[in-house]
């Protein structure tokens, strides 16, 4: 049986991997979350990748170098604005 | 199914290049990575660039940097790569390899975002180097070196920040200081949270110093300071006694000098005069240039254009940053300034080139911004204009080719050669090429000369043993002896004291500096002094066979009469040390070149008439004893025997002594000859050529390795510890001889019918040889006609002004025209001149969306262009195919009403990231004038998205558009849609058929497996994949099984299973029920993965050919850093277990030189399945003799056997 100070134990593991390794999910991860995660690790990985940006490149007719920093750049919103927080949305509809 | 992967040809394509001295010191050295290739190059003395080694690391390389500890002479190397380890290297120049001297883990492995490797920066004193990843982390490395001077490794310090993004790092130099990194960081932990933009918008990147207390051991945030948002690019400069120090920072538009308490100095980056206003210039590569009283740095563009910045300053405080327009190469990933006055450009796409720097430049004439000059306005700084010109500082010295990318492959025989050539489409916008491959060696014919009559042989031979260079070569002609003297022109002589009126069986330069000439009556031994010693043959016999290195000659009479002469030193002369008789007429004869500090060769190598060859022993008072027997199939004609050179070996002799025999049936027998026994053993065949093969030694880098001349001429020489036969692509030679002079120091002479060749091999160790033609823009696809047996090949290039809207060129190309009287240049590629200046400069940019493109047919045999159409409307060419397809009625199609037309989807518009276009259209083009010019028919605008892939499909035609697969007939107007399926997942790339079924390949969820029913008039899916693959390329092998490629770099083999098979053929409703039923939103079939293989390259091509001639097919796939590779077929249960137990060995053994380990690599997307991989079994010959020896052992197998079997393997395939 797990005991109350267990599951806090567990809690702060969880907080302390969430804290080490960007992009580990919890329970309460939003769709927007996760998809800011799975994009930042894409650009990451194509950046890392040097046929990736080569292939990127050759397509869209950029120097290599143009195609990294613009996926590097666009790691700062890559899938836009974040969304309204729920309460925020609803307050400024009373209004 | 089990499958060998070999790559054949290794990727061409650079990712980094950096400059050091690694094998000695002042060695003038690039190291290159090439993806996951890491090669060593260095320019010889005419200023070729060439490969000193090229090791596979099996991982993704990342970064490179060079690492000098203080006082040391030579460099080491640094290696970020995907390992999640930081590797430090050292070069062994005895043994040709790279030593891994410390290998320290920080992280997960894989091209993560947090997992350092991506960034490398090093102190530029050694004392201290900063591994970083893409987000957060950092770690920094304390070097330093040992009581016996050996580099040590601290364990890793953190400089670690969540949510920043890192651009880049450098290490700032800063004398003896503690060790400074800086780094440009983006925070975007407040851009997260903000739903109103305004935090994105407001977010700066900051320049950030860390530095490293070499006292206390930490690392500390020195300081920071926000810098322009542009940022990308950090460039040390030289401080401590050298300069002011601090930073450059590259942004987009501006270069900044940056200190810490130190006001920021920008200048304007100048830029073209036609850029469009909206695009920044962003720098993309640099180089240092650093010395004590005068430092620059040279800085290219992402346009090409280099300039040179320098800094005014006083102490340590920068009054002034100029930048000054250089010159304009095509762009680089890397740049190197060697210290001799050569800079290495390491080109992004296309080929590579070395360099010389011929002026400063220092001339007035040429745009310079500086600092000082700074203007703003109100919309920003005032920008600087030049016009590109060409090269003035800068001169071609050596061009390395490239084939990257390629992006479309076909593996076809067109020409009607032994083996098929391979056509890749490779390069990008002006620096395209169409280039066709075919394996073997590229030789350039140097000279050509007639000669009177037919020679029977030639050699050349030395003044003296010490000479670099031939002094004469020797020509024998059935009655006579011709001598040629090399100098300034090759010239005949009279004063050789060769004799010129019996024809010559041999000749030699002996230790002593004297010549001999053998010929059928006898021996001419010629004395430095030129006196003439002679030995006549006695009684009536002639000299049939002679051999000799330069202490022994040996001699073999008609009858099978065998004398061994050796060169007394003391006397100089040549006394008769052995004799024995045969009663055997012999054919050939071979003597070893004499091994380094020895006497005398200790084997004498004879071929005789009864089928055998024997190898004598030459020991004094043995008398010729026969060592060994070696019963043949066929008569020996030649016999040639060569010490194997491995990496291993210390010098050139200590390595394993082979004889070569070339036998009359035109076969090739290679057996290695034990170097104390003389006992043969390992004997390997190969087939050459329809004649005898006659074997000759040659020079080839330094090494004595065997020319084989057969029906086609071969080339036999050691490559990194293997044995390499390659055919060389020239005419047959009738005889050849090795020749070396001042303009060719590594060639050979030949006789070829009644014509005298001087004649050199390029580029020894690649695969193939290349022949190219250029193209106009990047190209897509490519298809072969096959009746008319003509190329098609499509070109497009995104964000480029086509040709017609060009009128710097319109006005080029008209005026050329009318040079040329009226006919008119249809474009620039079909001119050399302004063709390579298209290529310096690169073509204008033009707006996002907008394209250039054109279809172009040209004939393989003269590679030229027979017919190219510019493409109008802003149309993006995606895809392409031939299709018979039935024609309606009154288009006069023949009696079937079947016809083959080109079918081409465009995409009018068409923008990427997300992929949209304003309207796409499907064009029909009739093929007329007998396949070479191409008639447009009509064009049907088609909705729904991109028309990704196109193929005929019982006379009518499947395009599949966007996510949706349609059906069309062939309209009078236009092409009728009959029938559609819009439920597919993404965006479809390709449509094969196979008979009834269709493949139909997805961008990002892999194959399914279609059917259409012509009752209900509908497709249906009955198989699917179980896994997201982002399909490149795809193949039928057979009715239920494919290969696909992927853009991660996985080639993988799918088959339906065999009951799904036979239940989809069986069932009435075709599978139709079952397929409505479906599992889980999927179809009612799972397709099996037979064979998962991650090739570490985005696979661009896959094609079946058979690579030999009666060889067995393999599947040869291309791929966007230029390699070509293929996977065979394993035909034994035997070979299978063995190349997997060696694979499992090597694993062991040899681990990986970037720390990756190989099995994961293998597996880096999909767990590594049914494929061994031949590049790890081929490092096998290069690991120390020790490891081989005991992998051998636990295999229980000699050496000898295993590299046989290497060999083996490679020989079916190529």
């Amino acid at each position: 049986m797990a005991t109350l100070s267990d599951r806090l134990n567990i809690n702060s593991q969880i907080e302390h991997l969430q804290a080490k390794y960007v992009g580990t999910g919890h329970a309460d991860l939003t769709k927007f979350e996760w998809a800011l995660n799975i994009h930042r690790d894409s650009y990451a990985s194509y950046v890392g990748h040097h046929n990736m940006v080569s292939y990127f490149g050759a397509v869209e007719n950029e120097s290599i170098g143009r195609v990294k920093y613009e996926f590097l750049q666009r790691m700062l919103l890559p899938c836009g604005l974040p969304p309204k927080a729920q309460d925020q949305s609803e307050d400024e509809e009373e209004k | 199914m089990f499958l060998y992967s070999l790559t054949l040809s290794r990727a061409s394509g650079i990712q980094t290049a950096v400059y050091g001295n690694f094998s000695g010191p002042k060695a003038q050295e690039v190291v290159v990575s090439r993806g996951k290739v890491l090669e060593l190059l260095r320019p010889n003395e005419n200023g070729k660039m060439q490969t000193v080694v090229a090791t596979e690391v099996f991982g993704q390389i990342r970064s490179l940097a060079a690492v000098r500890l203080t006082g040391s002479t030579t460099d080491h190397l640094a290696i970020g790569s995907d390992s999640g380890r930081i590797v430090l290297i050292k070069f062994n120049k005895d043994k040709n390899v790279w030593v891994k001297v410390h290998q320290e883990t920080f992280g997960r492995s894989g091209c993560r975002r947090i997992v350092p490797g991506q960034f490398l920066a090093v102190d530029p004193k050694g004392r201290a180097c900063m591994v970083g990843a893409v987000e957060k982390q950092k770690f920094v490395y304390v070097l330093n070196r040992d009581a016996a001077a050996n580099l040590t490794i601290s364990s890793p310090l953190e400089a670690h920040k969540s949510h920043h993004i890192t651009f880049s790092i450098c290490g700032m130099d800063c004398g003896f200081d503690n060790p400074i990194f800086a780094a440009i960081e983006l925070d975007y932990s407040e851009a997260d949270q903000d739903p109103t933009g305004e935090a994105a918008s407001l977010a700066q990147k900051h320049l950030t110093f860390y530095e490293m207390d070499l006292g206390l051991n930490n690392v500390v945030r020195k300081w920071t300071e926000p810098v322009d948002n542009g940022a990308n690019l950090l460039i040390a400069v030289p401080g401590g006694a050298d300069g002011p120090g601090g930073v450059l920072v590259c942004a987009e538009n501006f270069i900044i000098y940056k200190n810490q308490d130190h006001e920021e100095v920008r200048a304007v980056i100048p830029r073209r005069s036609d850029l469009p206003g909206d695009r920044g210039v962003l720098i993309v590569s640099y180089a240092t240039h650093k010395k004590k009283a005068y430092s620059f740095f040279l800085v290219q563009s992402e346009y090409g254009d280099i300039y040179k910045v320098t800094l005014s300053y006083e102490g340590e405080a920068v009054t002034e940053v100029k930048v000054k327009y250089f010159d304009t190469i095509p762009v680089t990933a890397s740049i190197a300034v060697l210290k001799t006055g050569f800079l290495f450009a390491a080109s992004e796409y296309g080929n590579h080139a070395l360099y010389q720097f011929v002026g400063t430049g220092e001339d007035d004439d040429d745009v310079e911004s500086s600092s000082a000059q700074l203007v703003a306005t109100e919309e920003g700084f005032q920008p600087v204009f030049f016009e590109p010109r060409p090269l003035k500082n800068l001169l071609l010295i050596d061009e390395m080719a490239s084939l990257m990318p390629i992006t479309d492959m076909k593996v076809a025989n067109l020409l009607g050669e032994e083996i098929p050539q391979i056509y890749a489409l490779c390069g990008r916008g002006p620096r395209a090429s169409l280039s066709v491959l075919r394996p073997g060696l590229a030789v350039t014919e140097l000279a050509v000369s007639p000669l009177p009559g037919a020679p029977t042989a030639v050699w050349t031979v030395r003044r003296a043993a010490s000479d670099e260079y031939d002094a004469y070569i020797v020509v024998s002609f059935a009655n006579a002896t011709l001598v040629f003297s090399i100098g300034e022109e090759v010239k005949e002589t009279n004063e050789s004291g060769f004799l010129g009126t019996v024809p010559t069986l041999h000749t030699q330069l002996l230790a002593d500096n004297s010549m001999l000439q053998v010929y059928p009556g006898g021996l001419r031994h010629i004395r430095p002094d030129r006196r003439i010693n002679e030995w006549k043959v006695p009684g009536r016999r002639v000299i049939k066979a002679a051999a000799s290195n330069d202490k022994q000659v040996a001699i073999a009479l008609q009858g099978g009469e065998v004398t061994l002469f050796e060169l007394e030193l003391g006397t100089g002369l040549l006394v008769e040390a052995e004799k024995r008789d045969l009663a055997e007429d012999v054919s050939c004869l071979e003597l070893p070149p004499v091994p380094e500090g020895l006497q005398r060769a200790a084997f004498l190598a004879v071929g005789t008439y009864d089928q055998t060859v024997r190898i004598l022993s030459t020991d004094p008072g043995a008398g010729l004893k026969n060592l060994a027997v070696q019963a043949l199939n066929s008569v020996p004609e030649s016999l040639l025997m060569l010490y194997n050179v491995g990496p291993g070996a210390e010098r050139a002799s200590e390595g394993g002594l082979f004889v070569h025999v070339g036998l009359q049936n035109g076969v090739l027998i290679r057996a290695e000859v034990d170097r104390v026994s003389g006992q043969l053993s390992d004997s390997r065949t190969r087939f050459l050529g329809t004649r005898a093969p006659k074997l000759f030694a040659a020079t080839i880098r330094g090494v004595r390795c065997m020319l084989a001349l057969s029906s086609r001429p071969w080339l036999g020489y050691s490559d990194q510890g293997r044995f390499n036969l390659s055919p060389l692509s020239y005419d047959a030679l009738d005889y050849a001889s090795g020749f070396a002079s001042d303009q060719c120091p590594e060639g050979f002479v030949a006789v070829v019918k009644s014509t005298l060749r001087i004649l050199a091999v390029e580029n020894v160790g690649d695969a193939f040889n290349t022949q190219a033609c250029r193209l106009r823009y990047t190209p897509r696809k490519l298809l072969i006609q096959p009746e008319a047996r003509l190329l098609i090949i499509a070109e497009a290039d995104h964000a480029a002004v086509p040709l017609a809207e060009r009128e710097d060129l319109q006005a080029r190309l008209a005026a050329l025209a009318e040079e040329q009287g009226g006919a008119p240049v249809q474009g620039v590629e079909f001119n050399d001149e302004l063709a390579a200046l298209e290529e310096q400069f690169g073509p204008p940019k033009g707006a996002a969306g907008q394209w250039a493109g054109c279809l172009r047919i040209v004939e393989p045999s003269s590679l030229s262009t027979v017919f190219v159409t510019e493409m109008d409307n802003n149309e993006a060419l995606v895809s392409m195919c031939l299709a018979e397809l039935r024609m309606p009625g009154g288009m006069g199609a023949g009696p079937t009403g079947m016809e083959t037309v080109l079918l081409v989807g465009t995409a009018r518009g068409l923008r990427y990231m997300p992929t949209d276009c304003e309207a796409a259209y499907i064009r029909v083009y009739r093929l007329g004038d007998g396949g070479r010019r191409l008639d447009l028919l009509h064009k049907t605008q088609v909705d729904g998205g991109v028309p990704g892939a196109l193929a005929g499909f019982k006379g009518r035609l499947l395009a599949g558009v966007g996510p949706t697969l349609r059906l069309y007939d062939m309209g009078k107007k236009k092409m009728l849609r009959k029938c559609e399926y819009n439920r597919l997942p993404h965006q479809i790339m390709n449509i094969t058929v196979q008979g009834p079924r269709i493949h139909v390949g997805d961008a990002q969820e892999s194959v399914h497996m279609m059917r259409y029913k012509k009752a209900d008039n509908a497709f249906y899916i009955f198989a699917d994949d179980v896994a997201p693959r982002y399909l490149s390329a795809l193949l039928p092998l057979d009715y239920d099984t494919i290969a696909t490629g992927d853009k991660f770099g996985n080639l993988v083999i799918l088959r339906l299973p065999q009951e799904a098979s036979q239940q989809v053929e069986d069932d009435p409703t075709g599978g139709k029920m079952a397929a409505a039923s479906g599992k889980l939103n999927g179809a009612p079939h799972k397709l099996e993965e037979l064979v998962k293989f991650h090739v570490g390259d985005t696979i661009t091509a896959l094609q079946r050919a058979e690579m030999q001639a009666g060889g067995q097919e393999v599947l040869v796939y291309s791929t966007v850093m230029g390699a070509i590779g293929v996977v065979y077929p394993f035909t034994s249960r035997e070979d299978v277990d063995f190349f997997s137990h060696l694979e499992m060995h090597l694993r062991q053994e040899n681990p990986p030189l970037a720390g990756r380990d190989h099995l994961a690599y293998r597996s880096a997307y999909f767990p590594v399945r049914n494929c061994v991989d031949g590049d790890l079994c081929s490092q096998y010959a290069s690991i120390p003799m020790k490891k081989q020896q005991m992998i051998a052992e636990a295999m229980d197998r000699t050496t000898g056997e295993m590299l046989k079997k290497l060999e083996d393997i490679r020989n079916k395939i190529l």
